[in-house]
Formats: structure tokens, sequence, C-alpha cells
């Protein structure tokens, strides 16, 4: 009987996951839908811990269990509920990291488990024991899972500036080689007997710890959300792994749907950008070409023009129409509330006032939405790229606050440049551009930006915050 | 080679499960916006943290004096429950500011 609830409750659960996912990918549902999935990893969970019985035992070790759970429930709140917007994707990363450690903890523990059954004949073979399918898995889970783990922490901090990028000659040799070295430790461990599997079965983690910081080092940062999504694919099915093992349709319905769902996501991220998934792994925006990049920017380097804050703000409050192009720049300002201020104001002189939203501007993409929503811009007028590339044409004054490479129209001229076929927002359309940046460094991508050197250009250098609060002040007084 | 067929044999429920799951994750969010990329993601996350259920069963199985597993699994659950809560609480916070909203300017109607 407590069997069969207990499958109705795994039943549950699959079906709030698939329906939870679903629901994420529609605006006006994705709320809920998180709260159903939720909803149903509650029950799964609750269920696991007092319904679950393997050989006729229940488990045990509740005191463990429960302190596990609540030492993890409150550190996970807390650090979800002081985490500000622009470090979200960070989190996420650091999150699923976490989950990648769980998945590998598991194959551990499960590895332990058997030679502790077979501890006292040390000469069996392992292969005697354990089948290949259910090896295949465990080493799987491990492989996996430890990989998807170091590899977040290391995306982790890429994106909050503690880890550079580092590449070095020859680095895909070496990671083929790693990746090969993990796949003989795998095949050690099954061809050795219990007694001395242990050594092999260390090295799989080892290496594939290497693996994984070696596989996201190279890779240029402003491409870790690809790598985020990818390894979150990763974890789910580290996770399918684990339910496998157990014979255990929640995890296996949940692991596999985020590694499917994930993989697509990838896909589309990378689309967004229009490179392949390869072109981002193998990393040609890394670190080599960001040197080559600056310095071929450097000889084409023009003079470009300043404006003054009065200027800029008499621009804006006599045009009919002011698009703002956001990027990292206002995220990191932390500006998305006085962007709206400036754009109540110029609305109250009547200047019509849009957003032009790049998918990749920022560090992630829907960035710019998640930040200019919390500070309560309306839906309506956040344009995506499509729609804003045909309305710069109408538009008097374009203001680009603090993005880059999304507007660097090398992207659609010059074949030489590594972001060349990115699709980006056509700012050189409109009557004039004002672009705010700190300096004149070159964006994430590291390539000098010909936009800035226009003569429709003209720079407005400083801190997004400060010179939208400057901006504001000065509009109010034209 | 019988082996494998032997294995596939065994496992031919869970691999069906496989199978079509693959195809359910791509269908479910092929159409998804790029506004909601971010967050999708994010839920995602949350989603796999559903190994906490092995995490729960390892420490649950872990015999009282074998210390290894006990640390192995307390540490997984600790994981896996950061994965799960910290991931829904994020993904809430972010799908909060998607709230629908009255456009406050009239001009916007």
């Amino acid at each position: 009987m407590e069997l069969n609830i207990l499958t109705l409750c795994y039943l549950i659960a699959s079906v709030t996951f698939i329906l939870g996912l679903k629901m994420l990918s529609n605006p006006a549902s994705a709320r809920k839908g998180n709260l159903v999935a939720a909803a149903g990893m509650t029950i799964a969970i609750i269920g696991t811990i007092f319904l679950y019985e393997s050989d006729g035992q229940k488990l045990h070790n509740y005191g463990w269990i429960f302190g596990g759970l609540l030492i993890g429930g409150i550190v996970g709140t807390l650090a979800a509920k002081k985490v500000k917007m622009t470090a979200m994707p960070e989190m996420v990363s650091l999150f699923n990291g976490m989950g990648g450690a769980c998945a590998a903890l598991i194959s551990a523990a499960e590895f332990y488990h058997i030679y502790k059954l077979h501890q006292d004949s040390p000469g069996t073979p392992f292969s005697d024991i354990v089948s290949v399918g259910t090896y295949v898995t465990i080493a799987a889970g491990a492989i996996i899972g430890t990989i998807s783990y170091t590899g977040s922490i290391i995306a982790w901090g890429k994106l909050n500036g503690r880890v550079k990028d580092f590449s070095f000659k020859g680095q895909h040799i070496v990671n083929m080689i790693v990746l090969v070295l993990v796949i003989i430790a795998a095949v050690w461990v099954y061809r050795s007997n219990i007694g001395d599997m242990y050594i092999p079965f260390l090295l799989i983690g080892f290496f594939a710890l290497i693996y994984g910081i070696l596989f996201v080092l190279p890779i240029g940062g402003a491409d870790m959300p690809v790598v985020i999504s990818l390894l979150n694919s990763f974890t789910g099915v580290a996770a399918a792994c684990g339910g496998f093992l157990y014979d255990n349709k929640a995890m296996l319905t949940g692991g596999i749907l985020v590694g499917a769902a994930g993989t697509l996501l990838t896909i589309l991220m990378c689309k967004a950008m229009n490179r392949s998934l390869t072109n981002v792994l193998i990393g040609s925006f890394g670190a080599g070409n960001k040197a080559a990049g600056a310095v071929a920017g450097k000889s084409s380097q023009g003079n470009y023009k300043e404006i003054s804050l009065a200027d800029a703000a008499m621009l804006m409050a006599y045009a009919n129409k002011v698009m703002v192009v956001p990027g990292y720049g206002l995220a990191v300002a932390q500006a998305q509330h006085t962007c709206h201020e400036l754009e109540k104001i110029l609305e109250e002189k009547g200047v019509e006032f849009k957003y032009a939203i790049h998918p990749v501007a920022g560090r992630m993409p829907g960035h710019m939405n998640v930040l200019l929503a919390e500070a309560d811009v309306p839906y309506e007028k956040l344009l995506e790229m499509e729609q804003a590339n045909d309305e710069f044409k109408t538009c008097d004054v374009v203001l680009v606050l603090g993005a880059n490479d999304v507007v660097n129209p090398a992207a659609k001229n010059d074949p030489a440049s590594p972001i060349y076929g990115m699709p980006i927002l056509e700012v050189e359309q409109a009557k004039t551009v004002i672009v705010n940046k700190r300096s004149m460094k070159p964006g994430y991508a590291g390539i000098e930006n010909d936009l800035f050197f226009q003569p429709k250009t003209s720079m407005l250098f400083g801190d997004a915050k400060k010179v939208l609060q400057d901006l504001c002040a000065e509009v109010k007084a034209v | 080679m019988e082996s494998i067929l032997n294995w596939i044999s065994d496992n031919q429920q869970i691999i069906y499960i496989v199978i079509l799951m693959i195809f359910v994750g791509i269908e479910v969010i092929g159409r998804v916006p790029s506004v909601l990329h971010t967050p999708l993601m994010s839920g995602a996350n949350a989603i796999h943290g559903v190994v906490i259920i092995g995490a729960i069963i390892v420490m649950g199985k872990a015999e009282a004096d074998n210390y290894l597993a006990l640390v192995l699994g307390f540490l997984a659950v600790i994981l896996g429950t950061l994965n799960v809560v910290g991931g829904f609480v994020v993904t809430d916070r972010m799908l909060e500011m998607f709230k629908k909203k009255k456009p406050p300017s009239p001009k916007g109607v």
C-alpha cells in the first residue's frame, strides 16, 4: 500500500515537472509553472523520506536527513533571496554545480556500498558482481556530475570576475587527453578485482574534476550563459543516471527532461547569437582572438566626440522618439530604476520612449528583461530585436547604456571580426546615437566598436546610474 | 553482444521512458521566447535537483557505523537541497518581476 502511494507520488512529480517546464516557457504562466514544479518536488521528497522501502526496509538516519534538508534549505533560501539581480546568472551556475556534486556523491556512495558488500572476497572481479549497464550508469553519474560541478564553479568564478579567461596552445588536445584518461580509468575499474578498484575509481573522479575545469577555462566570459545552460543539461543527465540506478521514475523523468530541454535551450541561446555550439565550445571567441581584436582595433581607431550632459538632455527632451539600448553596463551600475525614471520624465514631455532589447545583452539571455521588469518598466515598451531594428529609422535619439558588442556594426560588415554574423541592433539607422560607457575600453568580446567613431555618434562617459541621474535632472530643467 | 541485448530487454521500460522524455523535453520548450531563456534555465536547474531523492535514499540506507557512507550521504543531501530550494526560489524571484502590471501611463494604451 505505502509503496503504491510512493509510486503515485513519483507519478505526480513527473507530471508536474513536464507541466512546470511547459508553463515556464510562456510569460503569462511562467511563475505558476515554477510553483507547480516545486510542489511536485516537495511531494516527491516527502514521499521518499516516509514511504521509501528497499528490500522491505524503511529508511533510517532521519536525524541526518532532516539535518541536511534543514541546512541546505536555509542556506539555499538565504542565498537565493539575498543575491542581487545582476548576480543571478552566477547563482544559477552555483546551484547547478551543487546538483552536479550531489549526483557525483550518490554515485560514489553507491560504489562504496558495492565495495562494502563484497569486502570479504577482494579477489572477485568487479565485472562478476555488477552488469555493464549498471556500471556504466554509476560511472556516468560520477563523471558527468563531477564535470558539471567543477565546470559550474569555474563558470561562477568567471561571471563574478574571480577567474580570468585562460587558454594555452594545444589546450583542446590536452582536454581530449584528459577525457580519454577518464574513460581509461573507468574501464580499469571494471576490469579490477573488488579489493583494488578504489584507486582507479578515485582517478575517475580526479580526471573528471580536471576536465570540468579545463573544459570551461578557455571559453570567453561572454559565452558563460551558454556554458551554464549546457552544464545544466549535464546535471540533468547525471540525475537521470541516479534514477536508473534506483529504478526511480521521478529522477529519471526529471533528469532526462532537463537534459533534453537544457540541450535545446543551449542551442536556442547559440542561435540568438548566430553561432554554433561547437564554435562556442572550441572557444574561437577566447583569449587569443581578444588580443588579435584589440591590436586590429587600434589601427582603425579614429576620433570620437564627447557630448555634454546638457546637450544630451536637450537632444532627448526635444526628440519625438527616444530608444534605449541597455547592456551589461546598466546591470552593473544597477541603473534600471533611474532609467525608468528618465523614461517617465521624458514621457511627461511627450517623448515616445522605448527599449530595444538584444536577446543576449547583458550576461544572460533575457537578463535585460528581468532587470527592467524589476524597475516596473511595462512589457509593451520592450522591443525585441527585429521590431527594434524596424523602429530605429523613425527614432531621433538612441541612448546606448553600457552595451557594446550587441551594437557593433563589425558583426555585419567585417567578416574578419570574431563576432561576424551575430545579429545586432542597427542603431546607426537612427538620427543620433549617444553612447554611455565608462571608458573607451572594448566590450566583453574584446573588440573595438566602429560605431563609437561614426559622425552620428557621441560619447557620454561615466557610470550609467550617475549619468542617468544627471540626465534626469537636466531634462527636468529643460 | 548478447549481454547488451539482454540488458536492453531487461531495461526496456526505462529505455522507452528515456526516449519519450527526450522528445517531451524538446517539444515542451520548443517555442520559448528569448525573454524567458534565463528563468527557464533556472527553473530547469531546480527540476534536476530531483537528484535529492537519490541523496535521501543513500543517506537513509547507510548503516549507522558506516561513517564514509553517512558523510557522503549527508553532503549529498545538503548539496541537493541547495540545488532544489535555491533553484526554485531564484526562479520565483526572477519571475516575480514579470508580473503583468497595468501600464501606468495613459499613453501606453
